[in-house]
């Protein structure tokens, strides 16, 4: 095993008594606990992390932090893999697996590595332009760009862990746990305001963590873990730490995913391994730092180049020794604060290359002077040499900044560190629609601050994510942002916290603006914009010479800024090389359109709970066991499991529907039908609101009398057949079909609230209230004579569309006589939890007559046999003259009936009910197209289609429902079912659509 | 996510709700009173403003209460709720 050789002696906030065991690419490391994965690679001496997205380019470690463009793994292994992790991110822990991405066979070895050689044939927009040709061999070219281009592989298992989501509410939400937001965070918990504040790293501090500064006199260190302890004493403040804010919503909601279990190698049982937190914020106070910029140069890609915040966060805070010499390259002073920690840890930094010609400050000056350091200012590193870092270029740079000087000076060394300044992380800001103002000064974008605006959300940013780069500004930032936005929540902070004394640099030098280190016109070397996405000075350049001069078409036409990085330490580079190569300002090019998520989020943490079987909640009915327990079948129909059918030991299922279907013609079947949507309809009005929902007289309806009925949406379709019955002078009882029963709630409510609110009208859904059982059959009148503890059933006591209260087994039942089998038939209707007592008095009751259940399935076959419909007949294309149901519309006003005279008026022929019976004995294809010869050329002419289909055991023979043109004229008539999908042409017969008891004699009887 | 006040219930999330079109437009009393081309414009044809506009939510996993939303359809903005009768400060209506 490896054993450190890049550790330092001491220091850093790793603990080093606790070496943890990891591996990558199949190599065992060591590292500590406090390590991150990149941290760890480096400690061992690992410069080689991952090969390049396009071009296959060795890359090392550049940053420390979320803005890592290069160091892409795959972490862990088979089912719990996740590809595309940034190393820096990944927290260390024992038996850690990671692997390197896009390469192959080996990342030392890589054979895409071709794809450098051959790069001008993968200039920007490749993809449009280089293998266009032949047309036919894009298949060719397709396989292996997607091959070789791209991060890495999802794994194909099913994920083996779970996911939660929470909703929380506060008044301040503190985005960013470093000193700004530490502070804001402080500041108004001690105004008594509820505060969350996230942060996405495991422990509090950000910066502070690897600060060369002194704060209240001592380290930085002890400053946070004091504010640590304090915040924890807050009793009004939760600190979410390892959580990620990735999106800013309407009215102030943001989401965060929170890491529960990333930094252990599988989550406890009983922890989700991820969980979103959907916070409504009354005020939020961003604190989301800001991401040192790189300076493109030719090969400014080679491991070895790293940015000058990552080597001083590497050594202070991971005890990591760069081992060699490094030249330093910026624009900026907060480079030189890398130059201590790095020389401490065993670094030899050998010069600054300082872009400025006054070079730095004076206390980075006397840093330069005391550790007897080579300045040269005014001077540009041009390229880097070698395979990994060997060594530099330098010139001179023009005070224009457009050229460099002649002479040449090469350097041996072992890494750059490098600094193009700091760029604001206003992702979130911007995802509640702030504006940002360029700030030529600071050479940034920042918040545009105090402008009103119409959009978005009640936010303010705080720290170095509004530009400001010193410690003690983002401190005393932090305390007026958290003061502010206590305010505003209706709070006031009474003893804010004092601002500590900060020593840091005093005498600094402003940044000079260095986008693109400029390349004289004879060479030709890359100097990376976008490391992620392989997008050079050159690759935007010609964009703009074919035209791509808009920054959101560049974005597309480069993929400049896009992948998982979008564009963190790419994106300013990217647009002021724009803007150069366009003659135009910075503010003039403006930048792309932040969207969330501000980083990957696992698909798993979207869904959270809602996976599987949780997915959509599942109703059953009452006697939902019973029929589990007799072995039935289930199916899903809305959101009920129904049963489908009860097959015997042995049997098929085509069997059982079979013998259920027969025996409610023969004797008697009972059927569970708690699902179908039930409406209590109360008031004064309720006769005269149902009269004008439906398009049957309702007014008329007598107590005790039931109605079979037809509503309409206000275009004229049919929305829902259902009964009404009317149970006192006051009081309707509604039944609707099993899927539509909240549909049609809403339908009503609506009316009832919004069209007619001067109707007495109350509207209760019942659904779950009320269990009902169908018993049907030419016995189940005897049988329910037999179950009613004596109540009189007969014709004149319950007739035909009749109802009544009695007792079945000393229950309440409600009793309505129709039919949906087309046999004799009773609904019997009880309190729910009376489901399983009435259901089985019935049984019981029934067992004279061999009563059998039946299923969906039966019920199917029995409808169909008698022509009724049901939602696939009522498809939201239908009209109730479709059906020949016309004849209930009354002539007074209903919902829909207006719209209903346009389908009189002429237009196209509406196809009309029919039934089918299959000529050769096949079964008829559920929704096939009736033809009228299957082999004529296509396409062909279709005069109807197949909505329901089924085997009829009465008929012994395949029958089917459809809709047809001109079914009338038809009738007897042999077309063609055809259903090219399955390879079914079959031979059918037009019918009238009701195959069975067409005088309708059974029910009545 | 949006925050709609429920007149009856206070602000929400607007997943508790469902939108239930345009509240500018009134079912005509008496649909048999007006032209076909009225009826037409009734039952399909909507305004789709920028800005500001009434619209039906139900507040369908509250108390089921259909209200009258004032929603600026460009920010998002909920600039008032009421019962159906109320009179939001649209002047849009017809």
């Amino acid at each position: 095993m490896n054993r450190q050789t890049h550790r330092t002696e001491r220091g850093g906030r790793i603990d080093r008594s606790a070496p943890l065991a990891f591996t990558f690419d199949g190599v065992r490391y060591e590292g500590y606990r406090g390590d991150t994965l990149a941290s760890a690679l480096l400690a061992n001496g690992v410069r080689l992390a991952g090969r390049s997205f396009k071009y296959h380019r060795p890359r090392g470690i550049f940053a420390a932090g979320g803005e890592e463009p290069n160091a892409l793994v795959r972490i862990g292994e088979g089912a719990r893999a996740e590809p595309n992790i940034k190393a820096t991110q990944v927290e260390l822990y024992d038996g850690l697996t990671a692997r390197s991405q896009n390469r192959w066979p080996s990342l030392e070895l890589d054979v895409g590595e071709l794809g450098n050689v051959a790069s001008w044939l993968l200039p920007a927009g490749f993809y449009y332009k280089t293998f266009m040709w032949p047309g036919s061999w894009w298949r060719f070219y397709e396989h292996f760009i997607r091959k070789a281009a791209g991060l890495g592989r999802a794994p194909v298992e099913p994920d083996p862990d779970h996911y939660d989501r929470r909703y929380a509410f506060c008044d301040v939400l503190v985005v960013g746990g470093g000193p700004a937001g530490l502070m804001a965070a402080l500041t108004a918990a001690r105004s008594g305001a509820r505060v969350i504040i996230a942060d996405d790293a495991p422990a509090l501090g950000d910066s502070l963590l690897a600060s060369t500064a002194s704060i209240d006199g001592g380290d930085p260190m002890g400053f946070v873990s004091r504010i640590g302890e304090e915040l924890a004493s807050c009793p009004n403040l939760r600190v979410l730490g390892r959580t990620t804010a990735f999106g800013y919503y309407d009215d102030n909601m943001i989401v965060a995913v929170e890491r529960r279990a990333d930094h252990v190698p599988a989550p406890p049982a009983h922890c989700p391994r991820q969980r979103t937190w959907w916070i409504r914020a009354r005020e939020v106070v961003l604190a989301t730092g800001a991401i040192e910029r790189p300076l493109p140069f030719e090969d400014n890609d080679l491991p070895g180049v790293m940015l000058a915040s990552a080597a001083r966060t590497y050594a202070l805070r991971y005890g990591v020794r760069l081992a060699g010499r490094a030249v330093v390259f910026t624009n900026n002073d907060s480079a030189y604060e890398a130059i201590e920690p790095v020389l401490d840890a065993g670094t030899d930094v050998i010069a600054v290359v300082d872009a400025r010609e006054g070079g730095p400050g004076g206390d980075a000056l006397a840093l330069l002077q005391r550790f007897e350091i080579e300045l040269i200012p005014g001077s540009v590193v041009m390229r880097a040499i070698g395979r990994t870092v060997e060594g530099v270029e330098v010139r001179s740079l023009s005070s224009d900044g457009a050229s460099v000087g002649d002479a040449s000076r090469r350097m041996p060394c072992d890494f750059v560190f490098v600094s193009g300044g700091w760029s604001p992380t206003v992702h979130l800001f911007s995802q509640s629609r702030g504006r940002l103002r360029f700030d030529e000064e600071r050479a940034a974008f920042v918040p545009e601050e105090g402008a009103p605006r119409e959009r978005g959300g009640r936010e303010r940013s705080a720290g170095a994510a509004r530009g400001l780069v010193r410690l003690s500004e983002c401190l005393a930032d932090g305390i007026a942002a958290g003061a502010d936005a206590a305010r505003a929540a209706g709070f006031e902070a009474e003893a804010e916290p004092p601002c500590p004394a900060v020593q840091e640099w005093e005498d600094c030098a402003p940044v000079r603006a260095l986008w693109a280190v400029p390349l004289p016109s004879w060479r030709h070397g890359k100097r990376f914009v976008d490391l992620q996405n392989d997008v050079t000075v050159a690759d935007i350049e010609l964009a703009v010479r074919e035209g791509y001069t808009s920054v959101e078409h560049l974005k597309r036409y480069t993929t400049l800024g896009m992948g998982t990085d979008q564009g963190r330490t790419s994106n300013v580079n990217g647009l002021a090389v724009l803007a150069a190569t366009l003659g135009a300002g910075i503010p003039a090019v403006g930048t792309t359109t932040f969207r969330p998520p501000y980083s990957p989020v696992a698909l798993g943490a979207v869904a959270g709970r809602e996976v599987g079987i949780d997915q959509t909640p599942i109703r059953r009915t009452p006697m939902h066991d019973w029929h589990a327990a007799r072995g039935a079948s289930f199916v899903t129909v809305g959101p009920w499991m129904r049963a489908q059918c009860y097959p015997h030991p042995g049997e098929s299922m085509m069997d059982a529907i079979n013998r259920e279907a027969r025996q409610v013609r023969r004797s008697a079947g009972i059927v569970d039908v708690s699902t179908l949507g039930k409406i209590e309809v109360r008031g004064r009005d309720a006769g005269e609101f149902l009269h004008r929902v439906y398009i049957n007289r309702i007014r008329n309806l007598r107590v005790g009398r039931c109605r079979y009925a037809f509503m309409l949406r206000e275009d004229g379709f049919v929305l829902d057949d259902g009964t009404v019955t009317r149970i006192r002078d006051d009081e309707y009882y509604l039944t609707t079909g099993t899927g539509h029963a909240a549909v049609v709630m809403a339908h009503l409510e609506r009316y009832a609230q919004i069209v007619w609110p001067d109707l007495d009208v109350h509207l209760t859904s019942v659904t779950d209230q009320w269990a009902g059982a169908a018993v049907a059959g030419p016995r189940s009148r005897d049988l329910l004579a037999a179950a009613c503890d004596g109540a009189d059933v007969s014709d004149a006591a319950l007739p035909f569309m009749g109802c009544k209260d009695a007792t079945v087994a000393g229950a309440p039942v409600r009793i309505i006589r129709m039919t949906f089998s087309g046999e004799r038939a009773f609904e019997v209707h009880c309190p729910a939890d009376y489901g399983v007592h009435v259901w089985e008095a019935l049984l019981a009751a029934g067992e004279p007559f061999d009563v059998m259940p039946y299923g969906t399935e039966a019920l199917g076959v029995l409808r169909i046999e008698k022509g009724h419909v049901v939602p696939n007949e009522l498809d939201g294309r239908t009209i109730p003259a479709d059906f020949g149901f016309d004849r209930m519309e009354k002539d007074e006003d209903f919902i829909g009936r207006r719209s209903l005279e346009r389908f009189r008026v002429g237009g196209r022929k509406r196809k009309t009910f029919a039934g089918l019976v299959s000529e050769n004995g096949d079964a008829i294809p559920r929704g096939g197209h009736l033809v009228w010869n299957p082999t004529a050329p296509r396409p062909m002419r279709m005069f109807g289609h197949v909505t329901s289909s089924c085997y009829s055991p009465s008929l012994e023979r395949h029958i089917a429902l459809a809709l047809i043109e001109d079914a009338a004229d038809w009738k007897g008539r042999v077309l063609y079912a055809a259903s090219p999908l399955t390879s079914s042409f079959v031979p059918v017969r037009i019918t009238d659509h009701v195959f069975i008891d067409p005088e309708n004699r059974r029910p009545k009887g | 996510m949006m925050l709609i006040t429920c007149p009856w219930c206070g602000p929400r999330a607007h997943v508790e709700f469902t939108y239930g079109g345009d509240a500018t437009v009134a079912r005509p009393a008496a649909p048999d009173a007006v032209t076909a081309e009225a009826w037409l414009d009734h039952v399909y044809l909507r305004d789709n403003p920028r800005g500001p506009h009434d619209e039906w939510w139900q507040h369908t996993s509250g108390c089921r209460s259909w209200i009258k939303v004032r929603r600026d359809t460009w920010t998002h903005r909920v600039h008032g709720s009421g019962p159906p009768e109320a009179n939001l400060g649209g002047d849009e209506h017809r």
